[in-house]
């Protein structure tokens, strides 16, 4: 009986075996097969202790074979260990890896989002005969345990939202936070806080936590990933993936399926490769800390030791970056990494400063991310004098806004208080003299004289002049076809056609029937927007690269530089409105779709760390966004905690950061550094979401509306506060700079 | 009284209606469609926002439009204008339609019953007496007199009361949903003579059964 349980324990290591290889096939896999069914069949023959023996050599050559196969793993087998449902999943690690544990926030599925778990949990330690209970907010994503309703690990808008409020809860008790990312993706559903703005939220609150926040990646989808991967030393399992898009999706796009049409098994391995998810890509790319090996093939719910291995990293990982933002830093870690012991207690509390200094490490280590993902072509003396020119700005502004500024409000405000109180005296005795002396002085006549012209005579046109044309500075080349237009509403709103010259040049591309607004080129909102002759770019030699030598890249990037000129999809620059300074970064969806890759976040980041040193208002327009670039992996999708951590930096600093949705914005930047923005406004017929109609229907089943996305329903759903008309887009920003922001704002 | 059986004969001896696709507006025209007895497709999709089968391109200014297939059938005639330029409304394509079951009962319907359009613009409501008995009965027991008040019109915060016009009957169909708005002219209800009742009820049941769709 024992014996026929342990043949059934072999039976099932091997059907995992064979999970995990596919399709594909192996001769250790065959050999291994052979030897069950030759036992099997002839394991009644045996006598007990005969049986027993030839078990145990079995057993042997099922450990040596195991690690054979490891050997062999190509990363879609990985992809596969992942996805088998007998991966290790959140509640095993809380069993096992925590001493106890409460699970809060809902109970299996009698929770708002039952694939988002949080849970209390505490780590006993013990110093002499004293026992500490360290406590620890646990939250991630479960899969299994009840996996009819966990919805395979995608959570909801209103499910991150939950972990939000966890981590806040986690950041006012002041216990560390572990996160474990066990995701393929977040649900792409866009009802209200909507699957985009809530990662937005996550990310930008994320990055002011001031609790140390330490995650670990097993699946690591993506958007859904970052929603609660944002921390301070990410580790990563050895079998796991982390990766921008699954290697299903790159294969979709990559093949340009459309409407559900399978990709082959050969494009999908191709693209699981490309990617660079596994661990060791990412740590070579900066994008982990730190790697926690697995046993051979996976760690599955029963491999006790590699609960322990977790257990103790998790707690020296906290223990260092303790130790790291605390005094006395390194006398301590230097003992903690001789000793090697969990035992050796630390405590986990930090003081006000100690919490500054987990923020400023936090921003500091992304900051650096993917520093080396682009290409930077500029000489080394250029560098040399770009950085110099930097810190001249920082240590100007330092002087300028911090120190002398200080001093100059004070003064300013008590001239201001005598001046009021002066002005009122001075006006007063205006009026007297004014009333006494109107009719003797000749002077005062011709303003009298003026009024009464105006209250009596009739108004007249206000000439306009002859070269006046359109009004507009820059005409669209769309403008120059002879041809008439169609509006995409004319079925249900009865547009008739218009000719292109009226529509594209007087109307600005706005349907004169309905209000449809035309896609127009970016080269029109940077002419008709901002003042004439204002806009100086910056940082135009950062040049989008290939750095995971993505096949076919190259070719897309150069045919891409050479259609627009560019040389990322990202053009930042100071400009002005109305005489109001800016800077501006700007999407363009003709590069690449207006994919944001490590050049487009780079660029971003340093154009708004410009802003903050210069005190100026920071505007987003995006002209079009695809979301994160994939063939740049994980480089990618690090642009999406950078940015919104450089947003954070920002506006906590005093800034006004606007964001323009044109066209189409979804996925990766709306779920981040766009989305995270308290005031975003969209250009009319704009398109705003988090995944497209085809990949909603393809992961949720759910077949949507065609204007799902459509800013009208964004601004109801609450993630815009308003749409705005492309021919009043410069009236309307020049109000938006007076109205809305932060306190550095000077020019009011 | 309606002769029903006359009514059914016509429809099985010619069970499609015949779609006659004319130009939109004047325009050289390509012919994307050239083959008789092409099955085309109508509009599909939850919202209807997948177009039908493409028929044509017509090019006016440098425009190029196209004309989708409005409903599903056979195509039985093309005129043979591909290159040519056309005026709005001529003859493009013929599109046979067979129809389906649920078509036949309402084009049966359309002609067997009295149908009381809505008088003005505005929400609708049945007047109490009448929703009691048809919340009670079900609708196709409430007989209705001509004078009779039934509906209740809800518009710009004012109330009044519709009588009912016609010959009196048993409310058979109710076109329209309380607190909508109703435009003006559209069906609200379809009332059918108290006698001619169980031969419309055997009719649909029929249909029902023995109808056969082409397609």
């Amino acid at each position: 009986m024992d014996i026929e349980k342990q043949i059934q324990g072999l039976q099932n290591r091997l059907t995992y075996i064979r999970d995990i290889f596919g399709s594909s096939e192996n001769e250790n896999i065959r050999l291994l097969e052979s030897k069950v069914k030759e036992f099997v069949n002839k394991q009644h023959d045996l006598t007990t202790k005969a049986a027993v023996r030839h078990f145990r050599s079995l057993e042997d050559l099922f450990t040596f074979l195991e690690k054979k196969l490891e050997a062999q793993l190509t990363p879609m087998d990985k992809v596969r260990i992942v996805r088998h449902p007998q991966r290790i999943c959140l509640k095993d690690i809380l069993e096992n890896v925590y001493d106890n544990y409460t699970e809060i926030g809902g109970q299996d599925e009698c929770s708002i989002d039952p694939s988002m778990l949080i849970a209390r949990a505490y780590i006993t330690r013990r110093r002499g005969k004293k026992v500490h209970y360290q406590p620890v907010m646990v939250i991630g994503q479960e899969k299994g345990h009840g996996q009819e309703f966990r919805n395979g690990g995608s959570v909801k808008p209103w499910g991150n939202a939950k972990a939000l409020h966890y981590m806040k809860v986690a950041e006012t008790e002041g216990i560390p936070i572990h996160s474990y990312i066990f995701t393929p993706g977040s649900y792409p559903i866009e009802d209200y806080p909507g699957a985009a703005q809530q990662i937005a939220k996550n990310l930008y609150e994320m990055a002011g936590i001031r609790v140390p926040i330490i995650s670990v990646i097993s699946e690591g989808g993506s958007g859904g990933a970052e929603a609660i991967g944002l921390s301070d030393i990410r580790l990563m399992m050895s079998h796991g993936y982390y990766s921008v898009i699954s290697p299903e999706g790159a294969a979709a796009i990559e093949g340009h399926l459309h409407n559900g049409m399978r990709a082959s098994q050969e494009l999908i391995k191709k693209c699981a490769r490309q990617l660079k998810m596994m661990a060791a890509d990412n740590l070579a790319m900066g994008t982990i800390d730190g790697i926690i090996q697995e046993p051979c093939l996976g760690a599955r719910p029963d491999d006790y030791n590699f609960f322990k291995q977790l257990r103790q990293q998790m707690i020296r990982s906290t223990d260092e970056l303790v130790l790291d933002v605390r005094g006395m830093k390194l006398l301590r870690r230097m003992a903690l990494r001789k000793l090697d012991s969990e035992q050796v207690y630390v405590r986990w509390g930090l003081t006000t400063k100690a919490k500054d200094r987990l923020i400023w490490r936090r921003y500091k280590k992304y900051r650096k991310m993917t520093i080396n993902a682009f290409k930077d072509k500029r000489a080394v003396w250029r560098k040399g004098y770009d950085s110099i020119h930097d810190l001249g700005w920082g240590v100007y502004s330092f002087f300028r806004y911090d120190l002398f500024a200080k001093h100059q409000r004070k003064v300013s405000r008590l001239a201001e208080d005598v001046q009021a109180e002066f002005q009122v005296l001075v006006d007063r005795s205006e009026k007297y003299w004014r009333d006494r002396l109107k009719d003797k002085l000749p002077f005062f006549k011709p303003k009298d004289k003026e009024i009464k012209e105006e209250l009596t005579s009739l108004s007249s046109w206000e000439t306009r002049p002859e070269d006046a044309g359109s009004g507009w500075t820059y005409v669209s080349p769309q403008a120059k076809r002879d041809l008439t237009v169609t509006c995409p509403n004319s079925a249900t709103q009865g547009c008739l056609d218009q000719w292109a010259p009226d529509l594209f040049d007087e109307n600005a591309g706005v349907c004169a029937f309905c209000g449809h607004h035309f896609p127009m080129e970016y080269e029109w909102y940077l002419y008709n927007v901002f003042d004439p002759g204002s806009i100086f770019k910056f940082n135009s030699q950062l040049e989008a690269g290939n750095p995971l030598h993505y096949e076919g890249l190259d070719l897309k990037l150069e045919e891409a530089k050479k259609k627009t000129g560019q040389k990322s999809g990202c053009m930042t620059f100071e400009t002005r409105i109305k005489g109001i300074t800016l800077n501006v970064a700007m999407f363009m969806a003709r590069f690449r779709g207006g994919s944001v890759g490590a050049a487009e976040g780079e660029k971003f980041i340093r154009a708004i760390e410009l802003a903050r040193k210069r005190h100026l208002p920071f505007l987003a327009y995006v002209h079009g966004t695809a979301g994160i670039r994939i063939q740049e992996g994980t480089n990618g999708v690090a642009q999406m905690p950078r940015c919104t951590m450089a947003v954070r930096r920002y506006l906590e600093s005093g800034g006004l950061y606007i964001v323009l949705y044109d066209n189409n914005s979804y996925a990766g930047p709306v779920a981040s550094f766009l989305g995270c923005s308290p005031y975003q406004f969209a250009v009319r017929s704009s398109n705003i979401g988090f995944a497209g109609p085809g990949v909603i229907k393809e992961t949720t089943g759910m077949d949507i509306p065609p204007d799902y996305h459509n800013a009208f329903k964004a601004l109801s759903r609450g993630h815009i506060q308003g749409i705005w008309d492309r021919r009043e887009i410069r009236n309307n920003l020049h109000q938006a700079l007076l109205t809305m922001g932060g306190r550095n704002l000077y020019y009011r | 009284m309606l002769d029903i059986k006359e009514l059914l004969r016509e429809l099985k001896e010619a069970p499609y209606e015949e779609i006659v696709i004319t130009a939109p507006h004047c325009g050289t025209v390509e012919i994307v469609v050239n083959t008789v007895g092409t099955r085309v497709h109508g509009v599909s999709g939850t919202w209807k926002e997948i177009p039908g089968t493409l028929l044509a391109r017509i090019d006016r200014e440098n425009n190029k439009k196209h004309l989708y297939a409005p409903q599903k059938g056979e195509i039985i005639h093309i005129t043979d204008l591909n290159g040519h330029f056309v005026e709005a409304g001529t003859e493009l394509f013929r599109i046979r339609h067979f129809l389906t079951k649920e078509e036949v009962i309402q084009r049966i319907l359309r002609q067997a019953l009295h149908l009381f359009l809505a008088p003005e613009k505005g929400k609708y409501y049945f007047a109490p007496e009448i929703e009691t008995k048809i919340k009670a009965k079900g609708c196709r027991s409430v007989l209705v007199r001509p004078g009779q008040e039934i509906f209740i019109l809800s518009r710009m915060k004012r109330e009044t009361l519709i009588p009912y016009q016609g010959p009196e009957g048993l409310i058979y169909t109710i076109y329209f949903e309380p607190n909508q708005s109703i435009e003006r002219q559209t069906p609200l209800i379809g009332i059918c003579p108290k006698e001619e009742l169980p031969v419309i009820r055997e009719v649909v049941a029929r249909i029902q059964t023995e109808w056969e769709e082409k397609e």
